[in-house]
């Protein structure tokens, strides 16, 4: 019997299962890639190679506006979200205090509250309250899913922070913000700049939410793929897709490729 | 580290942003809902407040026990599926893994950190009158027509355990990580088979990280919305969409508010059993 590392389970089995699930994993998306480059109008029945889907792609007025509004929705929600959470994080971080069990239940449970829930409440309080649906709405509510990702990564840095850096430059007499800027902040940026890259990637994929807070004519791009997957499915939303995959691989292997280089 | 006690305006001043932006935008339409679950609507969607349970009550109506029966149903098996897919993975990745292991971990992430839109979308496609699915069937013989797999509960389910998958991986990945092989070595030499050896050592030590994928898988689909309306069509209905119906469609925001609020209860009410058991630090380690 081989003592190797490991827990006891045999090898081939494991290959063998491990290969079916990276399978299960990429092959929806391998067919889909492969059908946005169909030359005929179906996403089903091949009929030979052609770039017209994303000749389509770039000219659908309607799909642009969309990516817009993502990308405006994402930016502000990002920018905010970020110096609001890392502020919470370093609150609770570094300071024990009364009410803090309630602080970190309420990060928490924001990150787990089903989506369809806070999108109800959310159309619930802005209609009551009489706020007009519209790309405002979208962005307030994405800032408060967030938050709370950002707060939970930027956390995680500071915990794993040598603290005496900050008291050395207290010492040399910098005063409480050219500390923060000087000394914590490039520290723990890993941290913020990965918080802020997750809550960009939350706001420009979040569709339930989006949903019942978005107005009329403040559509983003997964509202407009959901409305074009029920209008009827076209290899245009497979080029789509696939310009989406490729962008957001980039963005994570560039990203955690960023990240591993600062660690060291 | 050393920690401060107690509050500080420094303190106020790091906090209360979060606060207020979470409390105005997170926790008051949560109140207001719990609030609206109490009303009557009226026929023009107008709620009076009439502080009745008989919302709640609604729940027990055959039409919605079936929804919700449905709907836990198809979560526990998702949960199931995952689970049954996502352990072996998990376990290559943590012991077979060697210098490829943050490689696969990423592979795993790729397809999760895509559009949960396109993911479903995928599924339609592949499962579609024409689609992939059918015609392998027809191809190996299985069947001759084409079969009705879309806008079924299976189809359902296949593009939750598709979408949901990696919830479950990465904190099973994460107890793995931190098994210490030399339990493994003693119980062999102390005559324990492979399984043996796995169901009483492995196993058990990988229960916490087995809990928290449950819980991550079984929660978002419990009230999942997109992949039943995409997949599942008006005859695969589930919570989600029922809470979607009545905001949206039925204007009776009084039982579609009592609705959230269960489903909302239900999910905080297992993280905070999983918090008292299993600590939120095991949380952040994910």
């Amino acid at each position: 019997m081989a003592k190797g590392k490991g827990g006891g389970l045999p090898d081939k089995a494991l290959f063998a299962l491990a290969g079916f699930v990276y399978l299960f994993l990429y092959a929806p998306i391998a067919v889909l890639i492969f059908f946005s480059f169909n030359a005929e109008r179906s996403t089903q029945v091949w009929s030979g190679f052609s770039m017209r889907w994303y000749g389509e792609l770039i000219r659908d007025q309607s799909i642009l506006d969309a990516f817009y509004n993502s990308l405006i929705v994402g930016v502000s929600a990002t920018l905010v979200s970020t110096i609001i959470g890392t502020f919470a994080a370093m609150g609770l971080a570094r300071h024990r205090f009364r009410g803090k069990t309630a602080a970190d239940s309420t990060i928490y449970a924001a990150t787990v509250m089903p989506e369809i829930v806070v999108g109800v409440s959310l159309l619930a309080f802005f209609v009551t309250v009489q706020f007009q649906l519209g790309l405002t709405t979208i962005i307030i509510a994405h800032v408060a899913f967030c938050i709370s990702f950002v707060t939970i990564v930027v956390r995680a840095r500071l915990a794993g922070m040598d603290r005496s850096v900050e008291e050395a430059a207290a010492y040399l007499g910098a005063n409480p913000a050219t500390t923060f800027l000087r000394v914590t902040l490039p520290i723990i940026l890993p941290g913020v700049m990965a918080g802020g890259l997750l809550a960009f990637t939350l706001s420009f994929d979040d569709f339930v939410i989006t949903f019942f807070t978005a107005g009329v004519g403040s559509s983003t791009l997964p509202l407009k793929i959901y409305s074009m997957i029920k209008f009827g499915v076209s290899p245009i939303i497979n080029a789509l897709s696939t310009v989406i995959l490729v962008v957001t691989v980039i963005l994570i292997v560039g990203g955690s490729r960023i990240l591993a280089g600062r660690k060291e | 580290m050393d920690e401060r006690k107690g509050w500080s305006w420094r303190l106020a001043g790091l906090l209360s942003p979060a606060a207020f932006w979470l409390g105005i935008f997170f926790m008051l339409p949560l109140m207001l809902i719990l609030v609206y679950s109490f009303g009557r609507s009226g026929v023009y969607g107008d709620i009076t407040i009439t502080f009745d349970p008989s919302n709640y009550l609604r729940v027990f109506d055959p039409l919605y026990l079936e929804i919700i029966g449905r709907s836990l149903a198809i979560a526990g098996l998702t949960t199931l599926f995952c689970f049954a897919l996502g352990y072996p993975l998990a376990y290559f990745i943590t012991f077979k893994g060697g210098r490829w292991k943050l490689a696969l971990l990423l592979m795993v992430m790729i397809p999760f950190w895509t559009s949960l839109l396109v993911r479903a979308y995928a599924w339609v496609v592949i499962l579609g009158g024409n689609g992939i699915a059918n015609r392998s069937l027809q191809f190996l013989g299985i069947t001759s027509e084409p079969l009705n797999l879309i806008f079924t509960p299976q189809a359902v389910m296949m593009g939750m355990v598709y979408s949901y998958l990696p919830f479950m991986i990465l904190p099973l990945y994460a107890s793995l990580e931190k098994f210490d092989s030399r339990l493994k070595e003693a119980a062999q030499d102390l005559g324990a088979s492979r399984w043996h050896t796995f169901w009483k050592v492995t196993f058990p030590l990988s229960l916490p990280g087995v809990i928290a994928g449950s819980i991550l898988v079984f929660i978002p689909s419990a009230g999942e919305f997109v992949i039943p309306d995409l997949l599942g069509g008006s005859r695969t209905v589930m919570t989600g969409n029922l809470i979607q119906q009545q905001f949206l469609n039925a204007r009776d925001w009084a039982f579609g508010s009592a609705l959230a609020v269960m489903l909302g209860v239900l999910m905080l009410g297992a993280i905070l059993l999983y918090i008292r058991k299993v600590g939120t630090d095991k949380l952040e380690g994910v």
